[in-house]
């Protein structure tokens, strides 16, 4: 797995929330039709994409993802009647706030995917995987780490504290 | 028999966690008769030094509120820590990072950047700025480390229990204090409030719609507000769905929003990515374009969403690029 992070051998991991009446439907019939597409994505099928939770994108970006695809019926066409507009308000208001932490745009796309159309399930994964590939790793649980070394540094040179001044803390 | 010991330290906080304990009032002279407060730096002229005499575990609870950004305060707590047999995470930075946690958007240069030099306020003619060791004729004085990352106290050192709010509710630290003594705390790692969304116990909870929808977002000085009814049905941008009871709707009841200061109930593991899902639930807009126009009224999603939570949440901190990331040490 080491290879793959370096940028030459860079293979992005893609995690996808495809939901149940449409777009896991389609990434199926994109499989029996035996249509090939890049095998960076892992699919992980919700009843809806109105299940989708914010929560799961970020714990995603925290295991290893480097791009998380969404994917739901198109409007009007829900199972569930309204559950792809939630979906749609929160990926937008979700981007927003991934852009104030530092997260790049291509890194999380919404796509509307219907039942027939496993030729899109092809089309956007290999276009997600070549954008998410030119951007390079994300490495959120790498830098979560790096950011300890704030806390480990404390730990590992007690030597280098500042000597406790008289009355110091207080 | 001698008074349990109890000692209260603040590290990156406001000062208004200190207020909350004086705000007990008469309460306090009870509390003050039945422990011995050991340490308290804002109120009690003891030093560090008293605190590395005291044996191990002699102190019987430790309150500590403010966030952990510095190597100063990751030493006092750390040394709190091995002298308390309890240790309370006091108030909103304390539990999750609070206010100071949004630093967690910039990382200590910019910070140290913005406050020496790039305010148009400062006047900063020989550029100076802050540094760990610096030699002096009469010897090398030292600063604490300041951390690029803003962390929570569980973040640093092993945590009991958590009194969340900004700054706790009053009717709270009672309950907390008595519990204590009469020794009938909840399991470790427990949050010492109700289990609940502040909705439940809001003045306003029986004027919330049944299907709520909002059209437009208000800041509150934009609108006139109405004393009763539901803060959401209204556009006002209010935590209240997603933020834990226990402060009796401090804010609500006074026509203010709620803007989550008592963290998420314990379904939730990321305060602002369950706020930012609720509030989005509810825009009644379904094309892109209505839907982006409601959401620009929000202008700050982060500081909106993850005002006293960033640290604690999923993501911890705004990524820097992969050079700038490792720590400089």
């Amino acid at each position: 797995m080491s290879d793959s992070t370096t940028p030459q051998n860079f293979e992005p991991r893609i995690v996808a929330f495809f939901c149940n009446w449409c777009t896991y439907t389609a990434a199926d019939l994109a499989g029996t039709a035996r249509m090939k597409y890049a095998a960076n994505v892992r699919v992980i099928r919700t009843m809806c994409s109105g299940r989708f939770d914010p929560q799961f994108v970020f714990a995603a970006f925290r295991e290893g993802a480097d791009a998380v695809l969404l994917g739901g019926c198109h409007p009007g066409d829900c199972h569930y009647m309204e559950g792809n507009y939630k979906a749609l308000r929160r990926f937008f208001l979700m981007r927003r706030f991934l852009e104030s932490m530092g997260i790049e745009r291509d890194r999380i796309r919404l796509e509307w995917i219907a039942a027939s159309e496993g030729d899109k399930v092809q089309r956007t994964i290999n276009d997600m995987t070549a954008a998410v590939r030119a951007l390079g790793p994300l490495s959120m649980e790498k830098r979560a780490l790096l950011h300890s070394a704030d806390l480990s540094a404390a730990i590992d040179k007690p030597e280098s504290r500042p000597a406790a001044t008289k009355g110091g803390a207080a | 028999m001698s008074k349990p010991k109890v000692a209260f330290y603040w590290c990156a906080a406001c000062g208004g966690c200190e207020e909350a304990v004086v705000d007990l009032n008469e309460a306090i002279l009870g509390v003050v008769n039945a422990v011995d407060i050991v340490f308290w730096p804002v109120a009690l002229d003891f030093k560090r030094t008293d605190v590395e005499a005291m044996p191990d575990k002699s102190i019987a609870v430790c309150f500590i509120n403010g966030a952990i950004r510095n190597s100063e305060q990751f030493e006092m707590v750390e040394l709190l820590r091995r002298k308390s047999q309890l240790v309370v995470a006091f108030g909103s930075c304390a539990h999750l990072g609070g206010v100071p946690g949004l630093g967690n958007l910039f990382g200590r240069d910019a910070l140290t950047a913005t406050a020496y030099h790039d305010v148009p306020s400062i006047a900063n003619g020989s550029n100076v700025k802050p540094v760990e060791e610096s030699k002096t004729p009469e010897g090398t004085l030292s600063l604490p480390k300041l951390w690029n990352t803003v962390k929570s106290l569980e973040q640093t050192i092993d945590v009991d229990y958590y009194l969340p709010g900004c700054p706790p509710p009053v009717k709270l630290i009672v309950g907390a204090v008595e519990a204590i003594l009469a020794g009938k705390l909840p399991a470790k790692g427990a949050t010492l409030a109700p289990d609940i969304a502040l909705c439940d116990e809001c003045s306003r909870k029986d004027t919330k719609p049944e299907k709520l929808t909002v059209t437009k977002f208000h800041r509150p000085h934009e609108i006139v507000i109405d004393d009763e009814k539901c803060l959401l049905a209204q556009g006002l941008l209010c935590l209240g769905p997603v933020t834990r009871k226990g402060c009796e709707g401090a804010c609500t009841s006074v026509n203010m929003p709620c803007t989550g200061c008592m963290g998420p109930t314990s379904r939730v593991e990321d305060f602002g990515a369950k706020a930012l899902s609720a509030i989005a639930s509810i825009i009644e807009a379904k094309t892109d374009d209505e839907i982006v126009a409601v959401l620009d009224k929000i202008v700050d999603p982060a500081g909106t969403f993850y005002r006293y939570s960033l640290p604690a949440s999923l993501l911890h901190r705004r990524r820097e690029p992969q050079s700038e990331g490792v720590h400089k040490s």
